[in-house]
């Protein structure tokens, strides 16, 4: 009798029934700050969605597909995705050759190792909002950089010089990065086989040549997590834009599809646009991770 | 471990990468205690004739650290402390539990890791800020961030690693599942414990965009919110702007520097697999 009633329990809550109990908080955490909110994204991306006064009953009319037809339509917004364009133009390669080539420089009996891997990944851990103000102070019109190069310094400097606001933003990220990527490729470089580099070594291949021909491919998986990363990383941009650009500038030349999405929604109210926005990215993020998934499975 | 040789190419490339890495961190510094901004060459090293904490102390009269200080405390504190019990929970429960909906939630967890939150700031700002009214609030600014599913996935790891037969036997001794969790398994996995804390404490300490939007009330906003605002609104009229600006930005990075570099065996992704196997 208690055994079939235990039965019909574990059939209808599984054996261990009080691990829902464990996981209530958590489940119910992810219901109400991503479901629930992606749920009122979809609702407030189809409708003429605005701020109102707390309390007042207005309406908000279903527009369709109105707020998507003016994403892809709104020039600015237009240029938000062709500035995430340059900023994965540059950070990518930039941080798989960077990352790749000091992780394995780093993979080895080395003195100062741990001087060395802490230096790598002190950005990655500090605030943005603290080391862009040494950007700022570095990459202004009369900072250190410019009196540098003396002559050679840009004109309109660096920060509000439309054709170089955006890769100033992408290498300050990939700067900033570097340090967690570096560790992501040290991990997968313990996984590449040994024996690969000794019989590389027996056929007489360079350092150089088992480099290209042992560790690159070694590391593959690694690299397409890399590409995912600075995609989501891009699809995020917003404190740098903000701040070391003083707002996407200039003439929205660094702006990013969270900038606008900020101004859009939070400054001028229009927060049915703002949702499509959001929306757009999380679609091409998430396309971006399935096709990562493919990717990797495939092999 | 192999003979340790010296590797020309090698040790130059790592000198460079740390001399890129580090050199902002050391100018931040130079820069905060410059009575005068010298922005040429020879003002990178540390000239006693122009130095001061006058920046601090100016810095300090602006933003009030005490009190932004301490809403970065709250707001991080508030994050951990969800993390760590609703997560170590949830994690232990995905890792050793058998009830229905496992599966569900565990995809779930991965699905929210690759959705960066940032992309629904605008209906967490209608649901937080104008339905439930905690703007201006520390509960409003830790709401979203409550419990790290990256934390959460790393407790699963951990308690995964584990032997079963560790558990099987205090199963057949009649332990309840919370007594296994707390008396058998966290003792176990205390070391890795304290990597996801110093990982999840970076996040709501470092977090910019989303209590930026939630708090205008100056008296509210964490360090990182009130630097910000002040170098975009008024560092430009300042007389010393960047030095004030610096000795801010020096005030942000330190306990997070300070803790990476104490606890930097801690970091490391092939660490926290031994650490627990050890």
């Amino acid at each position: 009798m208690t055994r079939t009633r235990r039965g019909r329990r574990a059939a209808l809550l599984g054996r261990q029934p009080i691990g829902i109990a464990f996981v209530t908080p958590y489940a119910v955490f992810l219901a109400a700050v991503f479901a629930y909110p992606l749920g009122i994204a979809v609702y407030m991306s189809f409708h003429d969605w605005f701020f109102a006064a707390p309390g007042a009953v207005v309406d908000r009319p279903f527009v369709g597909l109105d707020n998507y037809a003016a994403v892809f339509t709104d020039p600015a917004l237009l240029r938000s995705f062709l500035n995430i364009a340059v900023f994965l133009v540059i950070n990518v390669p930039l941080t798989v050759g960077l990352a790749l080539v000091l992780a394995s420089a780093l993979n080895a009996a080395i003195p100062f190792r741990t001087f060395f891997r802490v230096s790598f990944y002190v950005p990655y851990v500090t605030a943005s909002v603290a080391v862009v103000g040494v950007w700022l102070f570095l990459f202004n019109s009369d900072g250190l950089v410019n009196t540098v190069l003396g002559d050679l310094a840009p004109d309109p400097s660096w920060l509000v010089n439309s054709a170089l606001a955006m890769p100033v933003v992408a290498i300050y990220v990939t700067w900033k990065q570097l340090g967690f990527f570096i560790l992501l490729y040290l991990a997968a470089l313990q996984n590449v086989p040994k024996e690969l580099y000794e019989s590389a070594a027996v056929d007489g291949a360079s350092r150089v040549r088992s480099f290209w021909t042992v560790t690159v491919p070694g590391v593959r998986p690694a690299t397409t997590l890399v590409v995912l990363l600075a995609t989501i990383t891009g699809a995020n941009l917003f404190t740098e834009p903000y701040l070391l650009t003083n707002g996407g500038g200039p003439n929205g030349a660094s702006a990013s599809p969270v900038f606008l999405m900020y101004q859009r929604g939070i400054e001028q109210g229009e927060a049915g646009l703002a949702a499509a926005i959001g929306m757009v990215l999380v679609i091409g993020v998430l396309a971006i991770s399935l096709v990562n998934r493919y990717l990797l499975e495939r092999d | 471990m192999a003979t340790r040789k010296f590797h020309p190419l090698r040790m130059l490339a790592l000198a460079v990468g740390a001399l890129m890495f580090l050199f902002p961190f050391y100018y931040m510094l130079v820069g905060s205690l410059q009575d005068e901004p010298d922005s040429t060459p020879a003002g990178a090293l540390p000239d006693p004739g122009n130095l001061t904490l006058g920046n601090y102390a100016d810095i300090d009269e602006r933003l009030d650290l005490g009190t932004t200080l301490l809403n970065s405390g709250i707001f991080t504190g508030g994050v951990l402390l969800c993390t760590v019990v609703f997560g170590v929970l949830a994690g232990y429960a995905l890792a050793r539990l058998h009830f229905r909906g496992r599966a569900l939630l565990f995809n779930l967890m991965l699905l929210v890791q690759v959705i960066p939150f940032q992309l629904l700031t605008i209906p967490l700002y209608v649901l937080i800020v104008r339905t439930y009214g905690l703007a201006d609030t520390h509960l409003g600014m830790i709401l979203p961030f409550a419990i790290n599913s990256a934390a959460v996935f790393v407790f699963r790891q951990y308690f995964l690693q584990l032997p079963k037969e560790l558990f099987e036997a205090a199963q057949v001794d009649g332990a309840s599942e919370l007594a296994i969790l707390w008396r058998i398994a966290l003792p176990l996995v205390k070391p890795a414990l304290l990597t996801a804390v110093l990982l999840t404490f970076i996040g709501p300490w470092n977090e910019f965009l989303w209590p930026f939007l939630i708090t205008k009330e100056a008296d509210m906003q964490p360090l990182a919110v009130a630097l910000a605002n002040y170098m975009s609104n008024v560092a430009a009229r300042a007389s010393n702007p960047y030095g004030a600006l610096l000795a801010g930005a020096c005030v942000l990075a330190a306990p997070v520097i300070v803790l990476f570099v104490v606890f930097q065996r801690r970091f490391v992704a092939t660490n926290l697999g031994s650490s627990v196997k050890g």
